[in-house]
């Protein structure tokens, strides 16, 4: 009844394609940029994290709608759970980080700390450091892997003992994923500027990753469904897919807000000089975030019928999907390139990267069926619609 | 038996209900309305009711609230009475931005509220009828409309659709 995916040889040799042009523009970019070794790795960790942090992000979409008893997302479960498998591929490029520590995270150096830094390097310093990149990467690939082993036990049988261990299992995860998705935001983005801090970065960033990962959801949705796939996802799906791109476009913005309105409110220089960095060097880049990533979606899917039309989600996806990547690179770039720099380095890495997360989400797709079918609640999913 | 100007017939299932205004809708009966203790899904396209305009005045109202939150603030700090916070300057807009966003969900909210009460005939003063005081509990209520004497008739094509209870009413 629903079409099972292939991975067909044309998909792969499309991606393989897109992860060989990547891979040479990024090996061309590298070559370029010998000399400078911080852009290199900046740009390793840029994507890196941006798409690990996506796919966890994934696992999370389903984790909330598993321990919150939803229906609805059943429709759509397999796409987020394919992409969260790509979280042990990502923690490889994340392990390649620690190689490029020194150029990236100037508390690596720990022979010539300031006096604040040496009062930190309890915690920021390279060997603990490396622990708990190691442990973020087991930890999150064991949660993602756990829990796509018990989905798709649910494909041969479904009883109310796996229902309830689903549940136990989302519960471990979110529990987890709530200390881990904060601790790992401020290792690998904040410690970049290791003088400044923020104690709402974490979430920041973790909202910043979860609306890309709904974006991603709904672009791969529209892939699929252009190749004659998920058929069966309606417009009620396609609206609910559009209210989390929406809604967390808006969360973060708020965040985005709190962030900026307390540091130039008070006015210390220890905090401001995270923003003076970024609208001195980065002025108009700066700018457009917030353009890009909160008004954007905002005034695109403010209305009822955009959220329910795929061409006008997909195009607000896409704009977040691109912005959020941009709003890594504000995070990261200013504290270890000093000035912007946009080039093939930035777009090989940046296609390369893509083009494995792709090659993975489609390989894992191909493994199971597209839905859930046995899920208790998967009728559900086809039994409501969105109040008007 | 005498003649009442409504009758009404009640499910105790959502879906039942459903069913229930389909078959009546195949006979061609019309449904003068239908009474639920909560928003029922497909029940808004079963009964072919026209989209809210509720959200078209929220947006106008919310926009006229960052507008005027905005514009106010704006005017009392550079014109009306300038004060200096912090060294910072007249016109600072972060600082106008909590203000702005506060007015801005609370004139659409208001907005929202009272067209609410307006459009559903609610509020004080408003001389509503609940024909059931059990639907805002467990029961989903149709009401038909008598014309023509035929509330026997209602009566049975209620019963034949599958209602739990069947009542008459009289206003």
């Amino acid at each position: 009844m629903y079409k099972s995916f292939e991975f067909t040889k044309k998909i792969k040799s499309y991606l393989l394609a897109m992860i060989v042009i990547g891979a040479v523009l990024a090996v061309a970019g590298i070559a370029m940029n010998l000399d400078h070794t911080h852009r290199i790795w900046a740009n390793v960790l840029l994507n890196g994290f941006y798409f690990t942090a996506i796919a966890m992000s994934a696992a999370f979409f389903v984790i909330v709608h598993v321990l919150g008893e939803s229906g609805w997302h059943t429709a759509v479960q397999r796409i987020p759970e394919a992409m969260s498998l790509y979280v042990p591929i990502g923690g490889v490029f994340m392990l390649l980080v620690l190689a490029g520590m020194h150029d990236i995270y100037h508390w690596s150096h720990t022979e010539h700390l300031d006096e604040i830094l040496q009062g930190k390097s309890a915690y920021l310093n390279p060997m603990f450091f490396s622990i708990r990149t190691v442990a973020y990467i087991l930890l999150w690939s064991v949660l993602v892997l756990w829990f796509r082993k018990l989905s798709l036990k649910s494909d041969s049988n479904y009883d109310l003992k796996l229902f309830n261990k689903q549940r136990g299992v989302a519960g471990v995860f979110i529990v987890l994923f709530a200390i881990t998705s904060s601790t790992s935001a401020w290792d690998w983005i904040m410690s970049i500027d290791a003088h400044w801090f923020s104690t709402l970065f974490g979430w920041y960033i973790f909202v910043s990753t979860f609306v890309s990962a709904v974006a991603i959801v709904i672009i791969l949705l529209f892939v699929l469904k252009s190749m004659g796939y998920m058929e069966h996802v309606n417009d009620e799906h396609l609206h609910d897919l559009g209210k989390y791109l929406f809604g967390f476009s808006i969360f973060w913005a708020y965040l985005w807000v709190s962030q900026y309105l307390l540091i130039w409110y008070s006015n210390i220089p220890e905090e401001t000089i995270y923003y003076v960095q970024r609208i001195e060097d980065f002025g108009f880049l700066f700018y457009a975030n917030v353009v890009i990533n909160f008004l954007a979606p905002f005034l695109i899917l403010m209305a009822r019928g955009t959220k329910r039309k795929l061409n006008w989600l997909i195009a607000a996806a896409v704009i977040v999907f691109l912005g959020h990547w941009l709003d890594m690179y504000m995070a990261i770039m200013p504290g270890s390139i000093k000035h912007p720099e946009f080039g093939i380095l930035e777009i090989g890495m940046t296609v390369f990267v893509l083009g494995v997360f792709l090659y993975a989400f489609f390989r894992n797709f191909a493994k199971a069926p597209v839905v859930p079918e046995n899920h208790p609640y998967f009728k559900e999913s086809f039994d409501y619609d969105n109040i008007r | 038996m005498q003649q009442t100007t409504f009758v009404s017939g009640y499910y105790l299932d959502d879906k039942d209900l459903v069913e229930g205004i389909k078959a009546l809708q195949d006979k061609n009966i019309e449904i003068a309305d239908v009474r639920t203790p909560f928003p029922v899904h497909g029940l808004d396209k079963v009964l072919k009711l026209r989209r809210s305009r509720l959200p078209r005045a929220g947006f106008i109202a919310g926009a006229m609230g960052t507008a005027i939150g905005f514009g106010f603030q704006a005017w009392v700090f550079t014109e009306a009475w300038p004060l200096n916070f912090g060294g910072k300057p007249y016109l600072s807009v972060p600082s106008f931005i909590p203000v702005t966003f506060e007015l801005t969900v609370l004139f659409a909210a208001f907005a929202l509220v009272f067209g609410f009460l307006l459009s559903s005939k609610l509020g004080p003063g408003a001389d509503n009828v609940i024909f059931d005081e059990e639907v805002t509990n467990d029961r989903f209520q149709i009401l038909l409309e008598v014309s023509n004497g035929n509330s026997e008739q209602l009566q049975s094509e209620l019963q034949a659709v599958g209602a739990e209870g069947v009542q008459h009413h009289d206003v």
